[in-house]
């Protein structure tokens, strides 16, 4: 009798809150939020996916930044909202850096956590190129949709195809090789040493030993030198693939 | 006060000291090499900023680094030359710091010196000076600048100076033999030391596995008015951290976070104290050190008074080489920093070049915790590290920061136990770098 007259006073205590209490929600964030791919990336630098809906439809956030759903997401959005629709471009990540064991050496044996930002503290990490990759997979393990396979020679590297352009390996990478670049980008520059063309040589056969060539044959001045390093302008275009045949060390390549 | 039934027996491992190495090896000084790589970031806080210019000459004693900042310590030319290079070297550590390369003229001109043989006789706050002025830090590993140790806010009171002699770590015999055969510049630096903090108390800390040394020490004490032991300590590692010592020597323990001032203790090794000694008596900055090169692959270990910014490989080559090295390290085989190359040089706070044999060194592949709990009965600083692993495998660093991973001296006994052969210190640095990052952004 008192168990079941303590829950009938709860009970309509609750019916009386769940009443005047309650919380009113747009509908449509949930109907956004049905539209979303659901990957919770993080690549539109909302919280989530609920968050972004919530801030589409209560903040007017853009609607074109969701990187997992790409142009069929915005298009439906855009027909459930009621706005024009936008366009994207569509980002995918490179690992600026060529030199995987094959190419480039290794200092010493490293014998510890499996992990690029914990070998990258252990004396400067174990390869002799300080700016390459480790290859111990810390951007593999962050990738929410498993774009990116670490190579038998151990180096990482992006399937474009895959990838969703959500920068969390970015973000990830100790030694900061990873870029965002349009999908329609097809030539890269695999290095990322800021070193000079001898140590270059010394520790990696196919790093950039910064001899300006490539700048002089890409068109619309695509390519241009960071110090001893050529550096790709992805705003621009380029087409011509005498880049990649004239570089010496082979680190210009087409992904 | 806790009764002394109730006081839980140091915690610690007995590793195999390997003294015997060099332990019998007199100090001998290392000829003049031909280059000396003097790095800016040898103590801890900020590096010193090179204050000279390539091509410029130098006097033995000269200031070619400027503190920079509170904690930091300035850096003296360790013979006389001429500057070859003022650039990004890489640190025994990894990564680059700012370096100075000097090319001895072979003449070793000192510069000006202005000793101060009165010291009883000069106020607290001028030897201070003169010990930041010589670029003194705490020699036994940490590298601490000393000035700032000496200059404890007034709301703390210390009432005991302990001076390191307990070279707790295996291997290392710099201390050792220091204390052998410079007792008296030992004592008298830590007279310096007890007089600038108006220190009653001195305690000189030694593990019994050197009685020789207890004697030497013993003998110079003995005509000290006030009140000053030697006191044998029980060998275990690490009881030559300065919070297990304490723990060991006072029975006091320093809080979580805290400092050993807080429990009203401080504790300076014995070549911090003669360096103090030479900073105040004869003016010389701190220049030189006495360094272990050891191994069975060594020739001829010895111990060698060394420069500053000397290379391993120069010090290798007086010992006779090295044959069949797999692994080196920088300090001893607990907490030392292994080096991918002979290419390092000595700093103030290199004990130690220690060289492992192939047959000595094992690569192995770390398995999952098998919750034995060795780790914990070892760990001298009371923490769980078995729990704090796996939290910072999982890179759960806020949990590990809960679990104090902060407190955690990075001595490896931890390490040395694991049957599951787990990387336990590099987790630990990892979670304590992360720990430090976020309480700077706070």
């Amino acid at each position: 009798m008192v168990i079941g007259g303590a829950g009938l006073v709860c009970g309509a205590a609750l019916a009386f809150a769940a009443r005047f209490l309650a919380v009113h929600e747009d509908p449509r964030i949930e109907k956004v939020l049905d539209i979303l791919p659901g990957a919770n990336c993080g690549g539109c630098a909302y919280a989530g996916c609920a968050d972004y809906a919530r801030a589409i439809v209560v903040d007017n956030a853009p609607i074109n930044l969701c990187a997992p759903g790409g142009q069929e997401v915005i298009d439906r959005l855009a027909a459930f909202l009621g706005v024009a629709s936008q366009t994207r471009e569509r980002n995918v990540a490179i690992v600026l850096c060529g030199g995987d064991d094959e190419h480039a050496g290794r200092k010493f044996d490293y014998n510890g956590i499996a992990d690029c930002a914990a070998a990258h503290a252990v004396a400067g990490g174990d390869k002799q190129c300080v700016f390459g990759c480790l290859g111990y997979g810390t951007c593999a393990r962050v990738c929410p949709v498993g774009a990116i396979e670490i190579t038998p020679q151990r180096i990482a590297r992006v399937h474009p195809d895959v990838c969703i352009g959500c920068g969390a390996c970015v973000d990830a990478c100790p030694r900061h090789l990873i870029r965002l670049v349009p999908a329609e980008r097809r030539i890269h520059v695999l290095c990322s040493s800021k070193d000079k063309g001898p140590r270059v040589k010394e520790v990696c056969t196919v790093g950039c030993i910064g001899c300006t060539r490539c700048t002089r044959l890409a068109e619309n001045e695509a390519i241009r030198m960071d110090g001893a390093l050529a550096v790709v302008d992805y705003s621009k275009d380029l087409e011509s693939e005498a880049v990649i045949e004239k570089c010496p060390t082979r680190c210009i390549v087409k992904r | 006060m806790v009764p002394r039934l109730f006081h839980a027996r140091p915690r610690g491992v007995h590793p195999d000291d390997r003294k015997a190495l060099s332990a019998a090896m007199p100090v001998e000084t290392l000829p003049l090499p031909s280059i000396l790589r003097v790095s800016m970031a040898q103590h801890l806080g900020a590096p010193a900023t090179p204050v000279v210019k390539k091509g410029e000459a130098v006097r033995r004693g000269q200031r070619i680094g400027a503190a920079s900042g509170f904690i930091s310590a300035h850096v003296h030319a360790p013979t006389s030359g001429t500057v070859k290079a003022v650039q990004d070297a890489p640190t025994l550590s990894g990564p680059p710091a700012p370096a100075v390369d000097i090319e001895p003229d072979g003449e070793d001109a000192w510069t000006d010196l202005q000793p101060c043989p009165a010291w009883r006789n000069t106020p607290a706050a001028a030897l201070v000076e003169r010990i930041a002025e010589a670029g003194v830090v705490g020699m036994g590993g940490a590298g601490f600048p000393t000035h700032v140790k000496l200059q404890p806010p007034p709301e703390k009171h210390i009432d005991t100076l302990i001076i390191n002699g307990a070279e707790c770590e295996p291997y290392l015999t710099a201390d050792y033999r220091l204390m052998l055969e410079d007792p008296q510049r030992i004592w008298t630096g830590a007279c310096i030391i007890a007089h600038v903090l108006g220190v009653e108390r001195v305690r000189i800390a030694i593990e019994d596995n050197k009685p020789d040394a207890i004697a030497a020490m013993a003998g110079v004490v003995r005509e000290f008015k006030g009140d000053a032991a030697v006191v044998s300590l029980e060998t275990l590692y690490p009881q030559g951290a300065e919070k297990q010592q304490i723990r060991a020597l006072l029975g006091r323990e320093v809080p979580s976070g805290g400092l050993p001032m807080d429990v009203g203790a401080l504790v300076e090794n014995v070549a911090t104290a003669c360096a103090v000694h030479d900073a105040v008596l004869t003016g010389q900055p701190l220049i030189e050190r006495i360094v272990t090169v050891t191994g069975t692959p060594v020739q001829r270990p010895k111990n060698v008074r060394a420069r500053i910014g000397t290379c391993f490989n120069d010090l290798a080559g007086f010992c006779g080489g090295l044959k069949g090295a797999a692994k080196l390290i920088a300090g001893g085989p607990m907490m030392g920093l292994a080096q991918p190359s002979l290419d390092g040089a000595v700093t103030k706070t290199a004990s130690g070049v220690l060289a492992l044999a192939s047959e000595e060194c094992t690569a192995f592949e770390s398995l999952p915790c098998i919750g034995c709990g060795r780790c914990i009965a070892a760990c001298p600083a009371g923490l769980v590290p078995a729990e704090l692993s796996l939290y910072l495998e999982a890179e759960d660093y806020e949990a590990a920061a809960a679990c104090h991973v902060m407190d955690c001296i990075e001595c490896g006994c931890c390490a040395y136990v694991c049957p599951a052969r787990r990387p336990m210190v590099q987790h630990m640095r990892r979670g304590k770098a992360w720990a430090a990052a976020r309480s700077r952004s706070r």
